[in-house]
């Protein structure tokens, strides 16, 4: 099943653009390749190769700054919003390389779409929270925009909790509601892939629980790719994961043979606890 | 174990310095509280005085007459109406501009040179004094076009208002977390969408409380309409002079005449109660989520 389970060598970009980086088979959603990421001169992602396959879940894990949440935010371009940031390389997507100049970045981000480690639910109404997104991008009428709303509701295993109350402000949600509702908000605009960094570190377990379950729910439709420091997490939710270590991509591999047969010293070592 | 007796405490010193710091506790709380007291007893003691002085001459009439000649049973109708009109409308002209500055200095001009130049200015003019503002906008509108206007005062209420309304939204707008920005920004919102509808609504306590609070100041503004709108004994339009509220007081509190003099008190309280009800509306709306 598994073609390559690690790509990049420390300081060595021979493997830089392999043909496939990805321990599952299947067509490619984002194809990363070469991928390097500067804060002005420092230098934090470091030839980065590795294939997000469709409507499966990549998990990315690694110690604090090894570069798994800079990864997911070259993959939506949030970095072009604080100059002094920039990212080489391609990260491929129906054949266009997203990180090319002139890329339409209004539209890339409604094809991928992400959600934050905190809930930032928008100082509005839970309907409007989601409308807010769509009306970005379609001119929908108002059954049409009401049953986008219930869709991306039900979807994000919200809808039975919120459906007499979508006028209340979001703010009055739980917190693992919240990030539901951000959920929801997102794949309101029918993204393709879809960025999860750390999207339960501030949530309780039952409302993390319930955030992994949808996830597994959700990579029916959407190509997944989560950032996470809970390991169990990443076992339970992944089908392919990706070990980050100071910039580099040390090895990626399916889930079970991640966390029972890891190739690389390094990966063994963090994933018993000896680091990180 | 005789290492354990070096850890054993001398109580009679830890009670001394129990006493010294209750002692010390007290006369920092006596203080505190005698300062509290003197600057209460100014408040108190002025807004006692209006009250005595200016209670007395309150009556329907007072809102439904004009000002008149002495003796003549004048009200302050004009001064009230066209207090309203000058501050409203200075507010309308002043808070827009001060939002889009505001906004142009939290959201775009972060580390520019120009922003830190329209910031430093923008402070300036909130601590200039207010008269000069007053002869400025006499220079600009009163003398070229031969008179005063009570479009002038709204104009020089407006110059008061900006500033104000600049610092609010610039430091309610930067108070507003970066991951809400993203939030927006990740679902492929442009930035201007982001701060209309995303940054204003979330700040949107913040600045409507800096213009009450712009609102309240201006309404007790003299100095600036003294070059201005200058003063009408009746209702007036926005091109000819305009009776104001604080300009009446100026004029009344130092005339010879004692229904005049009243009125002056009457106003004053008037104002004073007008300033305070906008400041109980700024905290209202503050207090609302």
């Amino acid at each position: 099943m598994s073609m390559v389970t690690q790509n990049t060598l420390p300081g060595g970009s021979t493997l830089a653009h392999p043909a496939s980086v990805s321990a599952i088979d299947g067509p490619v959603r984002l194809a990363i390749r070469g991928v390097n990421f500067f804060y002005g001169t420092n230098r934090a992602l470091k030839d980065i190769a590795l294939d997000l396959p469709e409507r499966r879940v990549t998990g990315m894990i690694g110690p604090s700054g090894c570069g798994k949440s800079t990864l997911l935010r070259v993959l939506n371009r949030m970095f072009d919003l604080y100059p002094g940031q920039r990212a080489t390389g391609e990260v491929m997507m129906d054949g266009a390389n997203i990180l090319a100049p002139g890329i339409d970045l209004n539209a890339l981000r409604s094809r991928i779409g992400m959600v934050f480690q905190k809930p930032t639910p928008f100082p509005m109404s839970i309907y409007d929270n989601i409308a807010f997104g769509v009306k970005l991008h379609e001119r929908l009428n108002r059954a049409e925009m009401d049953a986008r709303v219930e869709w991306s509701l039900t979807r994000a295993a919200l809808w039975g909790e919120v459906k007499d109350r979508l006028t209340a402000p979001a703010s009055g949600l739980s917190g693992g509601q919240q990030q539901r509702l951000c959920i929801a908000r997102t794949i309101a605009t029918r993204p393709e892939v879809i960025l999860l960094d750390e999207p339960t570190s501030a949530l309780d377990p039952i409302s993390t629980l319930r955030i992994e379950e949808l996830i597994d729910e959700l990579k029916r439709d959407f190509t997944i790719a989560i950032v996470t420091h809970n390991m169990q997490q990443a076992a339970r939710c992944a089908d392919q994961v990706a070990f980050f270590y100071l910039g580099e991509l040390v090895e990626v591999g399916t889930a079970s043979q991640m966390f029972t047969a890891p190739k690389q010293r390094r990966t063994q070592e963090y994933i018993t606890g000896r680091f990180g | 174990m005789s290492a354990t007796t070096s850890f054993a405490r001398d109580h009679t010193v830890a009670r001394r310095l129990g006493r010294q710091r209750r002692a010390a506790d007290k006369v920092a709380r006596v203080l505190a509280l005698a300062a509290t007291a003197v600057s209460l007893i100014f408040l108190a003691s002025i807004l006692a005085t209006l009250l005595w002085y200016g209670a007395r001459g309150l009556s329907l009439s007072v809102f439904t007459t004009i000002t008149k000649a002495p003796g003549s049973h004048g009200g302050l109708a004009n001064a009230i109406v066209g207090s309203i009109i000058q501050a409203g409308l200075g507010t309308l002209i002043g808070t827009p501009i001060g939002l889009m500055v505001g906004t142009y200095l939290a959201e775009y001009a972060e580390r520019s040179a120009l922003g830190n130049a329209v910031r430093f200015v923008s402070d300036i003019l909130l601590s200039a004094p207010s008269i000069l503002i007053g002869l400025f906008v006499y220079q600009v509108m009163v003398a070229p076009f031969g008179g005063f206007s009570g479009l002038a005062g709204a104009v020089a209420l407006a110059i008061i208002v900006i500033p104000i309304v600049v610092r609010t939204t610039e430091d309610m707008l930067r108070l507003i977390p970066v991951s809400l920005r993203e939030a927006a920004i990740a679902l492929g919102a442009p930035r201007w969408k982001t701060i209309v509808f995303i940054c204003y609504r979330a700040a949107l306590d913040g600045i409507l409380t800096g213009v009450l609070l712009a609102v309240a100041r201006v309404a007790g503004e003299t100095a600036p309409l003294l070059f201005t709108s200058l003063g009408n004994s009746d209702y007036a339009g926005l091109n000819s002079a305009m009776a104001s509220l604080p300009v009446t007081i100026y004029q009344y509190a130092a005339s010879a005449f004692d229904d005049w003099v009243q009125l002056a008190w009457t106003g004053a309280l008037l104002v004073t109660l007008g300033v305070l009800g906008i400041n109980v509306l700024a905290r209202f709306v503050v207090r609302r989520r």
